[in-house]
């Protein structure tokens, strides 16, 4: 109760410094707009379904390049991490792609792919892949390995062992992992979107795009609202709970 | 089979060591863990491993379960040659080696299911009976982290006991429990092991424990690690780890381990 009271009295805080500075005008109101006028903004296209529908076009995207990634990056992070060559190759790309900011996947994506859906779902794939493909594969070599002697001295061997020790043995970095994708499959994808125009659905980034096109401020602060509101509400609801939960019960905790 | 059936067969085992020796390459140099170690085991013979860190009686251990491999020398279980970790010879390491996403009662079930010729009625029975031994019947359901330290060595024991193997080996097990704990669990191995009669090969620097809890005490001293003198503790069981008799047998194991140290680092 205490911490939800801290939070909200910073976050009130933070409301009144903004409206201060747009009363005093400090800056032209073309610049910085007053709160209200952005809760205006986004009370408007709540009601015309302008943000439904950018939301679910955004989270559409999202979710394929995200579950793309994950299908694609967790097994590929566990290939990593058990065998030395594929570590000493597909490990150094996973790295060095890592590094890699997703935007810098966007003119390729556009010559090869041109305006299209494909080339968007290209871009957060990248995004996504290197990344859990990483996490999976730390996740994994950080098994304690007494897990693996003491299943050995049982009588588990190869297959046994990765299904029924080393998998769960890493989850809880497996999810971390996931967690890491998500927060970089959103990334890739507001990059992509703010680049990549097209007419087959106008996601978040696209109305950011247009926000600035149109010199409406109020457009893309509401916006970036809405996006930084998503992340939240992803870690808080989706990825949060579990994490601490996995932690707790591998006895993983801080 | 029966659950009475399969806890009538009660395999033990004659382990025989001979000449084993092992080095390790690390940062600092060669270290010769083990230099020409014999050590020979009966049938459900209770032997203490004890010496200071270092002096290769968790590798000689390791090499007996198989997850090491000599250097030279032969380990020999009822006269085969060990090649590999098997099902005869369980492991209980000094940190709980428990699995934290199964429940007390299927971690002791992971050993059994890989253990063929049971069906599953009768491996449930099983564990259910060495929960029991080790009286955490009421915790089957209970989640690892729910669990003091000493319950967790408790379900280790019992994971251990649950596939019947011939020889158990412990490697510290109750180090990082405290004192009042550890004196428990001496009573709790000391009935189970009379119950089951298992061979077991316990490796532990406590000198006390060695000698409450040993039919016989291997001395190890380090650099190279080497068996430098047995002892036999001739005393009943069950033993209590505070009784005089026993502290006698500890002094002469403890002054004999210093003879051995002082010599080793004069020759340094």
């Amino acid at each position: 109760m205490k911490r939800l009271l801290t939070a909200f009295l910073f976050f009130a805080a933070l409301l009144a410094a903004w409206q201060i500075v747009f009363v005093a005008k400090v800056w032209s109101p073309v610049l910085v707009p007053s709160p209200a006028s952005v809760v205006r903004y986004l009370w408007s296209v709540l009601r015309d379904g302008t943000l439904e529908g950018s939301l679910l076009v955004t989270m559409k995207r999202l979710l394929l390049g995200y579950v793309i990634g994950i299908a694609a990056g967790v097994p590929l992070g566990m290939i990593t991490a058990q065998f030395r060559a594929v570590r000493d190759t597909l490990g150094v790309l996973a790295l060095g792609l890592q590094g890699l900011p997703s935007v810098c996947w966007v003119p390729l994506a556009l010559l090869w792919f041109g305006q299209s859906e494909g080339a968007m779902l290209f871009v957060v794939v990248m995004g996504t892949l290197w990344s859990v493909i990483l996490a999976t594969e730390s996740g994994v070599r950080n098994v304690n390995p007494i897990y693996v002697r003491a299943a050995r001295t049982m009588g588990s061997r190869r297959l046994h062992t990765w299904v029924m020790v080393i998998m769960p043995a890493s989850l809880p970095f497996i999810v971390s992992g996931m967690k890491q994708g998500w927060a970089f499959a959103w990334r890739s994808l507001m990059a992509a979107e703010i680049f990549v125009t097209i007419l087959t659905g106008f996601g978040l980034g696209q109305l950011l795009h247009y926000g600035r096109e149109l010199n409406a401020m109020d457009q893309v602060i509401g916006i970036m609202v809405v996006i930084v509101f998503i992340g939240l509400l992803a870690d808080k609801v989706l990825f949060s709970p579990w994490e601490s939960f996995l932690h707790r019960r591998w006895g993983t905790a801080k | 089979m029966t659950l009475q059936q399969e806890l009538a067969v009660s395999p033990s085992a004659k382990l025989a060591v001979k000449n084993v020796s092992k080095t390790f390459d690390t940062r600092g140099g060669r270290v010769q863990a083990l230099d020409r170690v014999s050590l020979n085991v009966n049938e459900g013979e209770f032997v203490c491993l004890v010496g200071p860190s270092g002096c290769g009686k968790s590798t000689l251990l390791n090499i007996i379960a198989g997850l090491e491999t000599p250097d030279e020398g032969t380990v020999q279980a009822d006269g085969l040659p060990i090649r590999g970790p098997g099902r005869d010879r369980m492991v209980m390491f000094q940190e709980p080696a428990l699995f934290p996403w199964l429940d007390v009662f299927s971690n002791v079930m992971f050993g059994l299911k890989l253990k063929p010729g049971l069906a599953d009625a009768e491996r449930k029975e099983v564990a259910q009976y060495y929960l029991k031994l080790v009286g955490l019947e009421k915790f089957q359901h209970a989640n690892l982290h729910e669990l003091s330290g000493g319950m967790k060595q408790r379900v280790t024991l019992a994971r251990a006991m649950a596939p019947n193997p011939r020889v158990l080996l412990m490697d510290e097990p109750f180090a990082a429990l405290d004192a009042l704990t550890r004196e428990q669990l001496y009573g709790d191995l000391q009935r189970i092991w009379q119950e089951r009669r298992k061979t077991i090969i316990f490796v532990t620097h406590n000198v006390r424990e060695a000698a409450c809890l040993g039919d016989r005490v291997a001395l190890f001293s380090p650099h190279p690690g080497r068996i430098r003198e047995e002892f036999r503790i001739p005393l009943p069981r069950p033993r209590d780890i505070n009784s005089v008799d026993l502290a006698e047998h500890a002094t002469e194991i403890m002054r004999a381990l210093k003879g051995h140290l002082s010599k080793s680092e004069a020759q340094e």
